[in-house]
């Protein structure tokens, strides 16, 4: 197997997140009733016409120069024909011959490793509806909500090499698509789809016959239908055989991938210019405004992120890998005098914490200025590291001042040798045993002593105080 | 360029429309003539010809604003269904796989 | 209606208080009650709603509220212009029961003019058609003379004016289909400009020739009931950003020095002596008026109806892929899937002549034609604009047959498609550079109407129904209305 070589491209749909559907007035709200959000024009009514949603041009042209593409300064819409019960008007407004964008590239890296895929092209169209399968009576059951929400297809280049490239690719598209702003890209929510061609080859010979897969809704499907399939085709080469040129599925459930039933002829688009809307002359002024209002992507962040604030490269790239999270950091390192223990908590708990709560980094309920504000107390020595921690979630869970919350508790340190030395010299009385080791040299025995006064004082007394007061109270200084 | 009756069958398999061999027969002859008459034109030389598909004069881009205008009601967008189920429109079984 | 009355007329009588506008709609909804069990000019007509809008016209009257350019005249509509409520079939028995949740804009246009809407006319199946046989439901009769076709797709609104139905109606035109009825019938059709008047709520043929236009029984109606419906519409992203100027203004004035270009390639084999004769007369009347008039010639006009034959199935296609039985129209029973639904319904929804230029516009964007047949076509289609490009620049107008032929007899070409398709030489070339063309009756063949048809520089209507009506003016036009007798057909026509 080792001689083999593998080769994908990946198609991807993003849906922008327009106010109206691309080509009608009516809301894309998601998760509304169904057949509620729609109108005698996405519906398809005869009589019906399509007018573009300036946004949706102004967002897909957003998100082409932010994968690096140029943006064309003629392009106009096909109709793609196909017939499908969710595709109201029995064809697709899409783009065919002369997409809005093209020769565009995409940067991320996989095992520490900076690999670049060329985008052919970002070219814009309508989204179609939703269908349910197997209702009752084996039905098909339609909602026309989606129909005709925006959606840019962002095509790669054949340049990706394993699954976990394919896998790396998607995610750093992911992650420049959402600092556009442009889209939610929610892959559970479909606002962002993936489809893939895979091949595989001998090393030297030329490239096999690629295989398109579809229904690939998460970043896990992706590596595993696409695992599945280069190995899938591989034993199929080795034993001999040939790879159909065909579009397969991924079953989840099974586990696999298999052929879809429907016929070759489903894939005679008959692509013709759409009549009913006129070319579309991009104004390359235009496109300059466009492009001086892209915010900072996240390679540029990432390199500031590691210059400013003097962050890892490895702490920066996970911080700069959301926009949310990136400027959720920002605000708190404004707000905090160490930046990089800033970092620290925002990748150590901050993170575990939304992971155990299963919150998106749009959704921290902590605001940075607490986070700042409880790092502050540590630095301040009004609480230790520990205790930090351990209130942590409450302050996250209220987002409080987290002093407010400490003082509640009782769990400021102890600055007051007085009650310090109370609890030291309990300690002593109540530990004799020890005591006596201590001071037939067993140094190590005033780990326990020190223990215990920390214990006493539930954490709170300053450990370095209790250390210099227990060799104090010994004579051990 | 004559169709052939094979022809026939699959372009109307494209175009979902249910031909009886009649239908593919008499369909079959009369695409024949009209498609010979049509074939006439590639005696003309285009090679250096520009395509129209508009004949629009030049007019600048046409979009409208990203603002919201409620639709129909859904009882209004399904009042032409012939067939629905609850807030769905209803159709037979689907053996074909998902097309996109 | 049982006597000849203009728009312009009667909206002044109705306007003056001479006649309500509820006693002009009941006139109207009379003469379809007398007459089009006959004529079957109507698909639908809608007596209550059209006397609420006429009441409301009238009660505006007494209000002393302004009241529009078309108040209280009895207009009727094709049947494929969406109308909010009322039935729009387009002729089709897949749409049988398709009721629209919205109107179009020329509709909601005609109503915002004080224009009241009596019905929606027969028409070929999707607009598909020269004669109004492949109306799905029973074929339009030409009210001068009943055993002959009105002509199409329009067919039923030409019917409706010539005879009374209607005081104003109007059609569509791709290919011709508001000219050559008009003509079959002896009304005024004007295809105004692509784009001059919008698109939205007109059901598809085919976009990127169909055009709504007016069929009236004189040039003024024209005028007027062009600038009801004329302008932009945001709604249409084909519609000309363009203001039009005052139409009935613009009918007025002489044809002295107008250059008149007369294409060869109409009169071809095919046309009929009455026909040339009737056409070069009237051209000698625009000369005697002062215009000036030489032959000219289109050179690719031939070719134009093989890359018509190709651009408009190949859109039909597409367009009436909607028509797939899962959210309006006919679903056929008894399917056992999905695809068996859509294949039945299709077959049974759609005629055999829809059914054909589906089939042909399926073929020519089907992979492996495109560049034979579509992309050839586009390039056709070019070389005929230029011609016309050409030729504008030497000329004001261009004078032409509307039809070759009068109005055939019912069935005469219904074996024979290509016949039929061949019929419609010398108004295609008109859509394909998507210019102005009116169609005005210029004489009779045996009391067959034949209409004079007079093609115009892009949004120059106004030049169009300037030497139209200049034509009226000299040769003394007083409408008439056509009997729509069984008696009728011998008789001469003015």
């Amino acid at each position: 197997m080792s001689d083999f070589e593998t080769v994908i491209g990946v198609e991807v749909h993003v849906e922008l997140n327009t106010r109206t559907k691309i080509f009608c007035q009516c809301p894309t709200t998601f998760g509304a009733e169904p057949n509620t959000q729609v109108c005698p024009i996405c519906l398809g009514m005869p009589g019906t016409l399509p007018v573009l949603n300036e946004a949706a041009l102004e967002a897909a042209v957003k998100a082409a120069l932010a994968l690096n593409c140029r943006v064309a300064e003629k392009t106009k819409f096909d109709r793609k024909n196909y017939f499908y019960p969710d595709l109201p008007k029995g064809y697709q407004i899409s783009q065919f011959d002369e997409p809005l964008a093209a020769d565009g590239w995409l940067e991320f890296d996989v095992d520490g490793q900076a690999r670049r895929v060329r985008i052919r092209r970002v070219h814009l169209e309508e989204d179609a509806g939703k269908s349910l399968h197997g209702a009752a009576d084996e039905a098909t059951l339609v909602d026309f909500n989606r129909t005709g929400v925006p959606l840019i297809e962002v095509v790669s280049e054949p340049d990706l090499r394993s699954p976990e490239e394919a896998r790396a690719y998607l995610t750093k598209l992911k992650t420049v698509i959402e600092y556009t702003g442009v889209s939610d890209v929610k892959m559970e929510e479909g606002s962002l789809r993936c489809d893939a061609n895979v091949s595989v080859h001998r090393a030297g010979s030329d490239f096999g016959t690629p295989v398109e897969l579809k229904n690939l809704n998460s970043f896990r499907a992706i590596k595993l239908a696409l695992d599945y399939e280069v190995e899938r085709q591989t034993k199929l080469v080795e034993g001999g055989g040939a790879v159909a040129r065909e579009t397969r599925l991924w079953d989840e459930k099974a586990g696999q991938t298999r052929p879809m039933r429907s016929k070759e002829l489903s894939h005679d688009y008959r692509y013709f210019p759409e009549p009913d809307l006129v070319p579309f002359h991009i104004d390359p002024a235009w496109v300059a405004e466009v492009r001086g209002s892209l915010p900072e992507l996240p390679d540029a962040k990432r390199d500031r992120f590691m210059a400013e604030y003097g962050l890892p490269a490895y702490d920066a790239g996970v911080i700069t890998g959301s926009p949310s999270l990136a400027a959720y950091f920002e605000r708190a390192a404004a707000a905090a005098k160490d930046p990089k223990k800033v970092a620290n908590w925002v990748l150590g708990e901050l993170l575990a914490y939304l992971n155990a709560h299963e919150l998106g980094f749009d959704r921290i309920p902590v605001s940075p200025e607490n986070l700042a504000a409880l790092i502050s107390l540590i630095d301040r020595g009004l609480i230790s590291g520990t205790i930090a921690k351990s209130v942590f979630p409450e302050v996250c869970a209220t987002n409080r001042d987290p002093e407010a919350i400490v003082k509640e508790k009782g769990l400021m340190v102890i600055n007051d040798e007085g009650a310090i030395v109370e609890a030291v010299d309990r300690a002593i009385a109540d530990n004799p045993n020890v005591v006596a080791d201590i001071r037939n040299g067993k140094e190590r025995a005033m780990g326990f002593l020190v223990g215990q006064v920390m214990k006493a004082t539930k954490g709170r007394a300053n450990p370095e105080t209790v250390n210099r007061l227990v060799r104090e109270r010994l004579g051990r200084t | 360029m004559p169709i052939t009756k094979d022809e026939v069958r699959h372009v109307a398999a494209l175009a979902r429309l249910q031909l009886d061999e009649a239908a593919v027969e008499r369909m079959t002859g009369q695409l024949g003539i009209i498609l010979e008459h049509i074939a006439r034109m590639n005696r003309l030389a285009t090679e250096d010809v520009e395509h129209t598909s508009h004949t629009l004069p030049a007019m600048g881009n046409v979009v409208r604003e990203d603002v919201v205008h409620r639709g129909l009601d859904r009882d209004s967008a399904l009042a032409n269904a012939p067939a629905r189920e609850g807030p769905f429109f209803k159709v037979p079984k689907v053996i074909e796989d998902q097309e996109a | 209606m049982t006597e000849a009355i203009t728009a312009h007329e009667l909206r002044d009588r109705v306007k003056r208080g001479d006649i309500s506008a509820e006693e002009a709609t009941r006139a109207a909804l009379d003469r379809i009650e007398a007459v089009d069990g006959r004529l079957r000019a109507f698909l639908t007509v809608t007596p209550e709603a059209a006397l609420d809008q006429a009441r409301a016209v009238d009660a505006a009257r007494r209000r002393g509220d302004r009241l529009g350019p078309l108040a209280g005249v009895p207009v009727a509509v094709k049947d494929n212009f969406c109308t909010e409520g009322v039935r729009t079939t387009c002729g089709s028995r897949i749409l049988e029961n398709f009721v629209p949740p919205y109107s179009g804009t020329a509709v909601r246009r005609l109503a915002e003019a004080g224009a009241v809407i009596i019905g929606k006319t027969n028409m070929d199946e999707f607009a598909m058609g020269s004669s109004n046989e492949n109306s799905g439901f029973y074929p339009a009769r030409n009210p001068w003379d009943l055993d002959r076709v009105p002509g199409g797709s329009s067919g039923g609104s030409a019917a409706a004016v010539a005879a009374g139905e209607a005081v104003v109606a109007f059609g569509s035109d791709t290919g011709g289909s508001v000219r050559q009825p008009a003509s079959f019938c002896g009304v005024v059709g004007l295809k105004p400009t692509y784009g001059l008047v919008s698109r939205f709520g007109l059901v598809a043929f085919a976009s990127s020739l169909d055009q709504i236009g007016p069929l009236t029984l004189d040039v003024t109606d024209s005028a007027l009931a062009l600038q009801a419906v004329a302008g932009h519409d945001p709604l249409d992203s084909t519609s000309a950003r363009y203001d039009p100027p005052d139409y009935l203004a613009a009918i007025e004035g002489d044809v002295k020095g107008l250059r008149i270009g007369i294409p060869r390639e109409y009169f071809g084999e095919g046309t009929e002596p009455a026909v040339e004769a009737a056409v070069r007369k009237a051209i000698e009347v625009l000369v005697g008026l002062g215009a000036k008039a030489e032959e000219c010639s289109l050179p690719h006009t031939d070719h134009a109806l093989s890359a018509y034959y190709i651009i408009a199935p190949a859109e039909c296609s597409a367009n009436l892929a909607r028509y797939d039985g899962v959210r309006y129209g006919l679903r056929a029973a008894g399917a056992e899937d999905l695809a068996d639904m859509y294949a039945k319904t299709r077959a049974q929804g759609f005629g055999a002549e829809v059914q054909r230029r589906i089939m042909l516009g399926t073929y020519a964007l089907s992979s492996g034609y495109y560049d034979a047949y579509y992309l050839k076509a586009q390039k056709v289609r070019t070389l005929v604009r230029q011609d016309f490009e050409r030729a504008f620049a030497k000329y004001d107008v261009l004078v032409a047959p509307t039809s070759p032929t009068v109005a055939f007899k019912l069935g005469e070409r219904a074996e024979n498609p290509l016949a039929m398709y061949l019929a419609d030489v010398c108004t295609i070339p008109v859509n394909l550079a998507g210019l102005p063309g009116l169609s005005i009756p210029c004489g009779d063949d045996g009391g067959l109407p034949i209409g004079l048809q007079l093609i115009g520089r892009a949004l120059d209507e106004a030049t169009l129904l300037r030497t139209a009506h200049a034509y009226e003016r000299a040769v003394g036009f007083t409408p008439r209305l056509a009997p729509a007798d069984p008696a009728a057909g011998k008789g001469g026509r003015a």
